[in-house]
């Protein structure tokens, strides 16, 4: 493999055009409420003495990584639970300030999660028009693609008029990805979001990932399900405890990665 | 925070195995820029931001209605509730003051003059607090879609100015029926009301940002705002206040700062503009001129709007960090 590295040694290709390059990036993240006395006298006292929080606790959760992806390419992103793949994708999305290094990117990468509705208590109908307005569409866009978008998450019949918040997890999943997905992104980040979908719906939205593919973006895939990888993705990127561990074309990656893990 | 300045060390002496001479010791960032990538978590330049926002207008429309529309679904009366809820409040502040206290210190038409009073005063205390959790409520969307973030508490801005307009029928008829007659000077309600607006919308900015980076306001405010209720002459007339009061008189700064309270002058303005008597009766009494609360007014909602957006802006791409 052309491209494929050790932590150290970065390679660019100077004919292709890239759209987000990720340069020694340190994430450290602050988590709260990790033990610790929790009443109201221990934490009145803190307050008093200027203290910050005992249950405040640092993870380093990515560790120096560096990587050049280019326009047209679908990453995939592998390793074991707590690897930092979705801390990652965050900090690429801009939701999580580099400690140092920096991601720099061409347009506004979008991050697809699994976390909960857009708006709950909204019904799907309202959450499609106000999440095509909120992108930057035009009433008269959201008019066109509103149909589309419904065809595409494939709810149960009737379902497209009840709050969000009546949905499973995997009829939101797909209404949320239905409705990112109906606008082209220079970087489209997918977090776990196909994992809940049926089988249908994954053939759907493998396509629709080519085709944002094909319209000069790029994808990135953290999944769990490495076949969803192996057939979405053309690059995959595994890494293990915040570094790089190996980067390069599924059909290496994924069968190293695989043996390491003792599936 | 991300150090645009800083260049990858690590990309710097990798990039030499390309074959390229150039681009030979070139760093990472350079060779971003070189391609003109951004930092991805940079805030775009103020103009930018708000043609952003304004391209977004449909978005902050379609997403205050929705929210109106959402605030009482669970409820079996619906919307009616927009409309019970101003009625209720004005049947108590009735009961209590109208017929169980029956004191209205002097102040003619004291059931129109507390009710515009509670009224307008909820308008800004509603958008304060509400704005104050704008970010908060909405960190699911935050962090599914990029837009611009500042569209959340404008959106709640008009969301508070939609339930407004519905407590105004409520308003507008006990004014009437209190036989308030029909004048031209009703009209400068208007031009009050736009103002007022335009502080909301500032006061909401400002309290989306401390809301968003400090839980603990919410808990407070409440506090504050009944601490600001008393403050602002809402339930009793300040300038009678000022005029009964040796304390105030003997301090000219203490009822000078009394008088340039925002909540204060938006809340009088309106008496003024709709009320002739009680316009009157200030102006009797010797006090300030009308003409002074047009200039604060004017003053508070330059001075919140654009400070609020400013303050806003400033943190735009913290929003929404977990």
């Amino acid at each position: 493999m052309a491209d494929t590295k050790v932590r150290g040694t970065l390679q660019i290709d100077p004919h292709r055009e890239p759209i987000v390059v990720v340069d020694d990036l340190h994430i450290i993240y602050r988590v709260f409420g990790a033990g610790g006395k929790g009443n109201a006298a221990s934490a009145f006292s803190r307050v008093l003495r200027r203290e910050s929080r005992p249950s405040m606790k640092e993870v380093h959760a990515i560790k120096g990584l560096s990587f050049v992806v280019y326009r047209g390419e679908a990453v995939g992103i592998i390793g074991t639970n707590g690897s930092g793949k979705s801390t990652l994708l965050k900090a690429i999305a801009g939701l999580l300030p580099p400690h140092s290094g920096g991601v720099f990117t061409d347009g506004q990468p979008s991050l697809l999660g699994v976390n909960a509705a857009l708006m709950k208590d909204l019904t799907g109908e309202r959450n499609i028009v106000l999440g095509c307005l909120a992108m930057g569409m035009t009433p008269q866009e959201t008019r066109a693609k509103y149909k589309e978008i419904v065809d595409f998450a494939g709810l149960k019949e009737g379902f497209i008029q009840y709050p969000m918040r009546t949905y499973s997890s995997g009829m939101g999943a797909r209404l949320r990805f239905a409705i990112a997905a109906a606008k082209t992104h220079d970087v489209l980040l997918i977090d776990e979001a196909l994992a809940t979908g049926d089988a249908k719906f994954k053939v759907k939205s493998k396509r629709r990932i080519e085709e944002l593919r094909r319209e000069a973006g790029a994808v990135f895939l953290v999944a769990h399900q490495l076949d969803v990888v192996k057939e979405t993705c053309d690059r995959v990127i595994w890494i293990d405890e915040g570094r790089m561990h190996m980067d390069g074309d599924p059909a290496e990656v994924i069968p190293a990665y695989i043996e390491a893990t003792g599936k | 925070m991300s150090h645009p300045e800083r260049l990858g060390s690590q990309g710097g002496e990798s990039v030499g195995t390309i074959a390229e001479p150039p681009h030979v010791n070139e760093t990472l960032a350079a060779y971003a820029a070189r391609y003109g990538l951004k930092q991805s978590a940079a805030r775009p330049p103020l103009r930018k931001y708000i043609q952003n926002v304004w391209a977004r207008r449909n978005f902050i429309w379609a997403f205050a209605s929705a929210k109106n529309i959402s605030m009482y679904t669970e409820s079996r009366l619906g919307q009616v509730w927009q409309l019970l809820t101003p009625i209720l409040n004005v049947s108590v502040y009735y009961l209590i003051f109208g017929v169980l206290l029956g004191t209205s210190r002097g102040v003619p038409d004291f059931i129109p003059f507390l009710v515009t009073g509670v009224f307008m005063f909820g308008f800004t205390q509603r958008s304060i607090t509400s704005g104050s959790k704008s970010v908060g409520d909405n960190l699911s969307l935050i962090r599914a879609l990029h837009f611009p973030r500042a569209t959340l508490p404008l959106a709640i801005a008009v969301v508070e100015f939609q339930q407004l307009l519905l407590s105004l029928v409520v308003l507008l008829a006990i004014v009437f029926a209190w036989g308030e007659p029909i004048t031209f000077h009703m009209l400068l309600f208007v031009p009050v009301l736009a103002l007022q607006l335009l502080f909301n919308v500032g006061a909401s900015l400002v309290m989306a940002r401390l809301g968003a980076f400090n839980r603990d306001i919410t808990q407070l405010l409440p506090f504050i705002m009944r601490t600001w209720l008393y403050m602002s002459g809402v339930i009793f007339s300040l300038p009678q206040l000022i005029n009964h009061k040796a304390a105030l008189k003997d301090n000219p700064w203490l009822s000078g700062l009394l008088e340039a309270n925002p909540a204060y002058i938006y809340v009088e303005l309106s008496r003024h503009t709709l009320l002739g008597e009680y316009r009157g009766y200030v102006h009797k009494m010797g006090m300030h001129s009308t003409t002074q609360l047009w200039a604060y007014a004017l003053a508070w909602a330059a001075v919140a709007l654009i400070g609020g957006f400013w303050f806003f802006y400033r943190a735009e791409e913290r929003y929404g960090r977990g």
